[in-house]
């Protein structure tokens, strides 16, 4: 943020120089640019899941018909739609999430560096294991 | 304004909430907003999940869950602005819009949480 800013009030009152403009749509180019942006943009449905969640604790806390209509709204074919492309999207930020994991923190045990593998397959594991542990919670019949 | 210092403070949120996101998120989307309303799975009743999110360390967790999942966005797509849109002129605009969206929802959840009957 702060570099940003910096070079940015600086360059105010630096001389012209040859930038060349850079398109808004530069990501579409390539695979690895549109994949970095569709990983960003899987923010947006992060928090468009929260959003989901607060509607539904809202709708517990008002009473058994409010959560009816909640539930009603769940099957909304829009809505639905909607949280499929959320699922994509959040599916796609843990896999990124995951697969940075090892080099985002550099583990070592007796002086050496536990391999990447080990760490992304705990990871892995670990997401497999949480999805169970909430998933029993949540399915009751 | 947003200084220098807030940055490592705002990154630690960005990260804490991207490991929540990542482990939990996928499977609760599955579960709420996909197998329950389209009939693959039984939904849970509403006596079971009223009772159940009644319990303070569900409540906790909910909270912690979306508070850190929000700053996550923030400070993700505060950057997709900068970079993506490369609309860095509106850098002050952007900052508070994203991070006081997060504050407002955090500040909604615990509100619904807080006072959840």
């Amino acid at each position: 943020m702060s570099d940003t800013r910096q070079a940015a009030r600086y360059t105010e009152y630096h001389p012209r120089w040859y930038r060349p403009r850079v398109s808004t749509w530069w990501w579409l180019g390539r695979w690895p640019y549109l994949k970095f942006i569709l990983r960003e943009i899987s923010s947006v449905f992060v928090a468009w899941f929260v959003v989901v969640l607060l509607q539904q604790i809202r709708a517990l806390s008002r009473g058994p018909e409010a959560y009816a209509a909640f539930e009603r709204w769940l099957q909304n074919p829009l809505i639905v739609l909607l949280n499929l492309i959320t699922l994509f999207f959040v599916v796609f930020h843990a896999i990124t999430w995951f697969n940075v994991a090892a080099s985002a923190m550099a583990i070592r045990f007796h002086g050496k560096r536990v391999p990447d593998l080990l760490i992304v397959g705990t990871n892995y594991a670990a997401w497999a294991a949480i999805s169970l542990v909430v998933a029993w919670f949540l399915v009751r019949s | 304004m947003a200084k220098q210092s807030n940055e490592p403070a705002l990154w630690a949120l960005f990260s804490a909430g991207g490991v929540m996101a990542a482990f939990v998120i996928p499977v609760h989307l599955f579960l709420l907003g996909l197998a329950f309303p389209l009939g693959w799975i039984p939904a849970p009743g509403y006596e079971y999940l009223h009772s159940f999110v009644r319990l303070p360390l569900t409540r906790l967790y909910l909270f912690v869950l979306c508070f850190l999942a929000l700053f996550h966005w923030a400070h993700r797509f505060r950057y997709t602005l900068y970079d993506g849109l490369q609309i860095k002129h509106l850098n002050e605009l952007i900052f508070f819009c994203c991070y006081g969206g997060a504050i407002l929802g955090t500040v909604w959840a615990g509100y619904l949480l807080w006072n959840f009957r």
